[in-house]
């Protein structure tokens, strides 16, 4: 993709590096590079959050016997790290990612609608504050798993309805985000890029919003029910009324498979940003990768039973999904090998981006794997909610979408802070990251294999060692982290000045800014060539 | 301080209190309902004010933003790409409407066709002996009966009434952009009737529900899926109404001309939503 | 198998690393299966396993040589090539029909899976928050299946136990080679069913009945655990199933039917008789088979009788004269016998209030009795183990008479 650099016109409007300073600049912001960096940091909270508890997890998990934590307190954990993870961690983190980003690629001055793009940050932290304060009410927090399946759900207490209503407000926010994103893309993309022409990271964005807006009013729909259900003696999941809890899982997984992909899309897109820059050659098959991208999106729409293989569907039910859901490595599959392309023959160089990139591209693939090994209805009924279910989804989720938001972050960290940031550390943590992450989750798979279910504090000895192995890896994995937050936080203080462009291989309009890019971008809009 | 005006290109507001303050009320309502549904306490206060409170800070949001919002329209400010922008956006915006009634059209769906056939199945007879598959129908463990609403009568007066109020908006609409703003706001002002007149049946229906058929949220999966759908439907309807009834202040005020009404188009668009849900709701609900 | 080449790895580091551990053997793949189901599932994974460790090993070959070959630090130059229409067609088709192939033997066992028909034996499974009901409905007679790990292993008090954590009171015992359908159901939230060796897993789900079959190949115990989450014991419901040879398996069901008083009408009268060395070596003290043998079937089919209640009420309901009657023509038969009276309500409302409530129900129906002129010394007041559980909460409001011998 040509381009031909246009940079910032300052010369109109020279007031326009000024803006409020202090608190109030992060609490009023219409900047999409401040707002960006405050879901950023806010996603880094909830991982810090969401990783205590899982933590908290693997310690009671250490050992056989209850030693530290009462099951009940042990279910909270597990439900929490699901959705602080999920909702808290990774989407508020590839948001971010799309603030800081989509509009620098595109050419645009900002996002679409930059006062909403406010609301939608400025919901998280009260949605935050909801999950994780309902530890401390009596009764404490939803201890029914993220997927809240009734009628569970429905016994427990105050906990359960304040997750509820974070749900609610987490899900305002998705959907108003990727409005916002849409039609920033479609809209507000300078003159001469094309949809053809744009990078990958916004089409996997711009399909994302899409999955977004279709499956978040559905969750937002599922719990409304459930609510109703609690308190207002509604019977969507209550048989003696006519109603079915297994209702509830079909809703959940009509917007939860979807949601999985909503967070692979956005790696994806990072992923498909990064092989290229340090390969040095262009991105194969750019437009099989655009339609690989739709294609996952609209298939993810018709498998959502294939987490419903044992609650008793038909058998044309059961083969119907699990055709649709094996169908999905087609397109999965066209991704992994244009990367593969991509890199072939290239000009390859290791830095920690990259790095993270080759262990997204290794373990999200092994991950897949497992998932199309779960597909298989007769083999799901043996793993269905055992411990490989968590290996699989710990592959595809922490190997897959975090380390490509790591990569991300090495990647544009140098456009963000204006310095680059210490290879020397960056590589530690890969390196640390990757290990302590196989020693964690590989385990799993035995363990489930062996018929360890899922969200159960204590465990029979022959589980034993495979939990410890899992528990000491779990333990380096969360230190690791540390070694990121160094790297961050000493490439944000200081170090070597990042020129406009510190990768030779990338290409985009991001890169034809300085760095660090200024508070306004592209006020005159850039022409594409 | 930075002033948002001089953008040629686009225009990007300048850094606003509404977001955190919407935050904040949403956190209270939030905490008032769960305070509301499970009866607590703080210190000794209710702590369902909190949503009261929460609801007067989401009103006065409305009030502010959006004011600001008109305002910056009356300056011209939204120049043609502002304006795609708001048309993207008020389409994706009815698009995840659409999909979230769809999650509760799909649970009648699902009640109708999975769950009461399979409880009054052969297998099922173990735990119901006496259940038959029927629609409509509270449940194998129903209390009492209920008679449920029957189609022709207000349903179909209400369908009636909808369908011509989309007429009567579609009317003012033509009117604006031929630029007769007495027959615009006229016909408006028809269409606001009719809808309020809709909701008026519509609270009417209810209480003859409750009153006379015993027809209640809790008669059983036909009470949960009649009401939910019906009632989000009414909601919708209600916000769809004050919305018109905003831009008949605005066409009055004369915000709108003929090239510049998007705001007065993005509410008709919702409407004309409502009225599509409404023809579901009629057929699925009521008549089938 | 690659995995248990890794598996077998991996437990050599392992081995070394926790040695110090005294365990159970560690586990790393699916159980021996002893269904053919099983078998068919088991071999699908082996196959799976080995298709994609092969398509691993390829792809990632590439990867590995083109990071090792094509680096800049080797002074690679890039190519400029990023499009080929016919290896994109390529890698689109080549994993459909390899997609195909694993869809194939799937598709069998699912089928295979599903075909629930012409059962030998049907049981219901009923699962409660944490225990499992099991009712043999064709033999009149059911139990509850308890976690028995004792609270001191749990806590680390005492040494843990080869099962731990897999033990119940009551298995769940069937017939060798006879095809058992089961049908599940839960009484209060969702569980699932699973028995790792026989390759089942089913969900329990409240108000709605599941069925699964397998037909077991061997005897022995197979163990294996709730696997959806069901509150706060979730992992401390076990299932475990005891596959008895078929002649093991009729003694068995005789004792059990002793146990819990159940009369078979069908079984002719020498089978019942000739069961001495079951019922000898049953730990309950049972009546005589002969004295069972001589109780009246019709009147022994009352008991154990039910009377529903109204919500909140002790009222007794129109039921009560038949049951009563059931109970005195009972206690008439057998000089020796007693009936017990359970009261039970359903699970809504503050539990001490139904704990009384459920007692006062018991009270109402012995007064009854004893104006039915049944001596209060033959009424044992027997308090429930769980006051709640039924399938719905009509049938939860009862009291149960009981013939006790
Ligand atoms: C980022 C998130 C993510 C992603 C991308 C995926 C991807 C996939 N998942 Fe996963 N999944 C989860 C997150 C994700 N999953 C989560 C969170 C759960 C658990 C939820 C819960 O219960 O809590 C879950 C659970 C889950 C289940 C249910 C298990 C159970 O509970 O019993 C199943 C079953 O079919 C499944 C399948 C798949 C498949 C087939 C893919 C496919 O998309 C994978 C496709 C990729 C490949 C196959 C690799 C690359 C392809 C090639 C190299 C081509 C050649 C290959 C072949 C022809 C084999 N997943
Ligand atoms: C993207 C999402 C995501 C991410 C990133 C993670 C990250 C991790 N998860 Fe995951 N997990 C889920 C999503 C995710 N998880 C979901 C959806 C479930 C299912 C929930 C359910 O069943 O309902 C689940 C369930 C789950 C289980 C199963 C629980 C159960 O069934 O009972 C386990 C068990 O090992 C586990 C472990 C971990 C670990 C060790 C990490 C680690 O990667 C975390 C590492 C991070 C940190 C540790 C924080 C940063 C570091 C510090 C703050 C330094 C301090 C560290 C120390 C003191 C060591 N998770
Ligand atoms: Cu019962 Cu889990
Ligand atoms: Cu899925």
């Amino acid at each position: 993709m040509a381009s031909i650099p246009h940079g910032n016109d300052h010369a109109h409007d020279d007031h326009h590096d000024h803006h409020p300073s202090g608190l109030k600049r992060w609490l009023t912001s219409t900047n999409h590079k401040d707002i960006g960096t405050l879901y950023m940091w806010f996603s880094f909270i909830m991982f810090i959050s969401g990783g205590v508890m899982a933590m908290t997890i693997r310690l009671e998990l250490f050992q056989p016997g209850l030693q530290f934590v009462e099951p009940e307190f042990f279910n909270q954990m597990t439900t929490l790290h699901g959705l602080v993870m999920i909702f808290g961690a990774i989407m508020p983190a590839f948001v971010g990612f799309a603030n800081w980003m989509i509009p620098l690629q595109i050419g645009a001055p900002d996002m679409a609608f930059a006062r909403m793009n406010n609301l939608s940050f400025m919901l998280l932290p009260p949605a935050a504050v909801l999950l994780i304060g309902s530890l401390f009410v009596p009764g404490g927090a939803a201890a029914g798993g993220w997927t809240m399946y009734p009628p569970l759900s429905i016994q427990a207490g105050i906990g359960m309805d304040m997750m509820i209503f974070a749900v609610h407000i987490m899900g305002a926010s998705s959907i108003m985000g990727s409005i916002n994103i849409i039609t920033t893309i479609l809209n507000m993309r300078a003159p001469g890029m094309t949809m053809m022409k744009m990078p990958m990271f916004c089409w996997t964005w711009l399909i994302t919003a899409f999955l977004l807006i279709a499956s978040m009013p559905v969750l937002a729909g599922a719990i409304t029910m459930l609510l109703t259900d609690r308190h207002f003696g509604t019977s969507f999941f209550n048989a003696a009324g006519g109603g079915d809890p297994v209702m509830f899982q079909h809703i959940f997984w009509f917007f939860g498979h979807p949601e999985v992909y909503i967070i692979a899309l956005p790696a994806f897109g990072v992923i498909s940003q990064v092989i290229p820059a340090f390969s040095r050659k262009k991105l194969f098959g750019y437009h099989s990768m655009v339609y690989a991208t739709a294609s996952i999106a609209l298939l993810s729409f018709i498998v959502w039973a294939h987490h419903m293989y044992t609650t008793g569907i038909p058998a044309a039910g059961q083969l119907y999904f699990m055709y649709a859901t094996m169908l999905i490595a087609v397109p999965t599959g066209v991704k992994v090998f244009n990367w593969l392309a991509t890199m072939w023959r290239g000009s390859i160089t290791l830095e920690t981006p990259m790095l993270f990139a080759l262990g997204f591209l290794f373990l999200f693939t092994l991950g897949g794997m497992t998932g199309l090994v779960l597909s298989l209805t007769p083999v799901d009924i043996h793993l269905h909610d055992t411990y490989y279910v968590v290996a699989h989804f710990h592959y595809v989720m922490v190997a897959g979408a975090l380390f490509s938001a790591f990569a991300g972050v090495y990647y544009w960290l140098p456009k963000w802070t204006g310095h680059m940031y210490d290879e020397r550390i960056g590589k530690i943590h890969f390196w640390t990251s990757l290990i302590f992450f196989n020693i964690t989750f590989f385990p799993q798979h035995f363990l489930g294999l062996a018929g360890m279910p899922r969200r159960i504090p204590d465990y029979n000895m022959q589980f034993a060692e495979f939990n410890m192995m899992s528990s000491i890896g779990a333990f380096g994995f969360g230190l690791s982290q540390f070694i990121f937050l160094w790297a961050v936080l000493k490439c944000i203080r200081g170090g070597e000045k990042a020129p406009a462009k510190p990768w030779d291989g990338a290409e985009g309009l991001e890169w034809t800014i300085p760095s660090p890019a200024p508070y306004h971008t592209f006020e005159t809009p850039p022409t594409v060539k | 301080m930075a002033s948002a005006t001089n953008h040629p290109y686009y225009f990007v507001p300048n850094p606003s209190y509404w977001p955190i303050i919407t935050g904040i009320a949403l956190l209270a309502m939030a905490a008032g309902a769960v305070g509301l549904m499970n009866d607590i306490d703080v210190i000794g206060i209710p702590l369902k004010y909190a949503l009261y409170a929460g609801l007067a800070g989401l009103f006065y949001v409305f009030y502010g933003w959006f004011g600001q919002v008109i305002g910056e329209s009356e300056a011209h400010k939204y120049n043609k790409k502002v304006d795609v922008s708001f048309r993207w956006s008020m389409s994706w915006f009815i698009f995840s409407e659409v999909m979230f009634f769809a999650a509760f059209f799909g649970a009648l769906g699902y009640a109708r066709l999975q769950s009461v056939p399979d409880l009054g199945s052969l297998d099922a007879k173990l735990l119901w002996p006496t259940f038959a598959d029927a629609w409509p129908t509270a449940g194998p463990n129903a209390k009492e009966g209920f008679t449920a609403m029957g189609a022709m009568g207000i349903p179909a007066i209400n369908t009636l009434l909808l369908l011509l109020s989309g007429v009567w908006l579609t009317i003012s609409h033509h009117a604006l952009l031929d630029g007769n703003r007495a027959k615009a706001i006229r016909w408006l002002a028809l269409t606001i009737i009719f809808g309020f007149t809709f909701l008026g049946f519509q609270i009417y229906e209810y209480m003859h529900a409750y009153s006379h058929l015993n027809l209640k949220l809790t008669s059983g999966i036909f009470g949960s899926t009649f009401f939910l759908l019906t009632g989000f439907h009414g909601f919708h309807v209600t916000m769809g109404a004050i919305m018109l009834s905003v831009m008949l202040y605005r066409l009055i005020r004369g915000h709108f001309n003929k090239e510049q009404h998007f705001a007065f188009e993005a509410a008709a668009w919702y409407w004309h939503f409502v009225d599509v849900v409404w023809l579901l709701l009629f057929v699925l609900v009521y008549a089938i | 198998m690659t995995m248990k080449y890794w598996a077998m790895r991996a437990s050599g580091v392992g081995g070394a690393v926790f040695s110090a551990m005294a365990a159970a053997k560690m586990e790393y793949d699916l159980q021996p299966q002893i269904t053919e189901i099983g078998r068919m599932q088991q071999d699908l994974h082996v196959a799976i396993m080995w298709i994609i460790s092969v398509i691993f090993v390829i792809v990632f070959g590439f990867m590995f040589y083109s990071l090792y070959a094509h680096r800049k630090s080797k002074g690679h130059k890039a190519a400029t090539f990023h499009e080929s229409t016919s290896v994109e067609i390529a890698w689109t088709v080549i994993p459909f029909l390899i997609l195909l192939v694993m869809a194939w033997p799937a598709t069998k066992a699912v089928l295979a899976m599903k075909d629930t028909s012409s059962p030998d034996l049907t049981i219901k499974v009923t699962g409660y928050q944490w225990k499992w009901g099991y009712d043999y409905i064709h033999d009149g007679f059911g139990y509850l299946s308890m976690l028995s790990t004792p609270l001191a292993q749990i806590e680390g008090r005492e040494p843990r136990g080869e099962n731990y954590l897999l033990e119940v009171d009551n298995p769940m015992v069937v017939p060798m080679n006879r095809k058992v359908r089961v049908l599940i159901t839960a009484n209060d939230v969702l569980h699932a069913w699973y028995v790792p060796a026989l390759g089942v897993k089913q969900d329990a789900i409240p108000g709605f009945v599941r069925d699964a079959w397998f037909k077991a190949e061997k005897p022995g115990i197979y163990r294996g655990q709730c696997a959806e989450l069901c509150g706060k014991e979730h992992g401390f419901m076990p299932t475990v199933v005891e596959v008895k040879t078929e002649a093991e398996y009729e003694k068995w069901v005789i004792a059990q039917k002793l146990k819990y008083g159940v009369v078979d009408k069908n079984a002719p009268a020498a089978a019942t008789v000739a069961a001495p060395a079951a019922v000898a070596s049953a730990a309950t003290p049972v009546v005589s088979t002969a004295a069972v043998a001589a109780v009246p079937a019709a009147q022994n089919e009352a008991l154990p009788a039910k009377l529903f209640f109204e919500v909140g009420k002790t009222d007794l309901p129109a039921n009560t004269k038949a049951a009563v009657a059931a109970a005195v023509e009972f206690l008439k038969a057998n000089a020796n016998a007693k009936v017990a009276l359970s009261g039970f309500v359903d699970k809504t409302g503050n539990a001490d209030q139904n704990a009384e409530l459920a007692k006062n129900r018991a009270k109402a129906v012995r007064e009854t009795l004893k104006t039915a002129g049944v001596d209060e010394a033959r009424i044992e007041m027997r308090k429930p183990e769980v006051l709640t559980g039924a399938v719905d909460n009509k049938e939860a409001r009862r009291v149960e008479i009981i013939a006790v011998k």
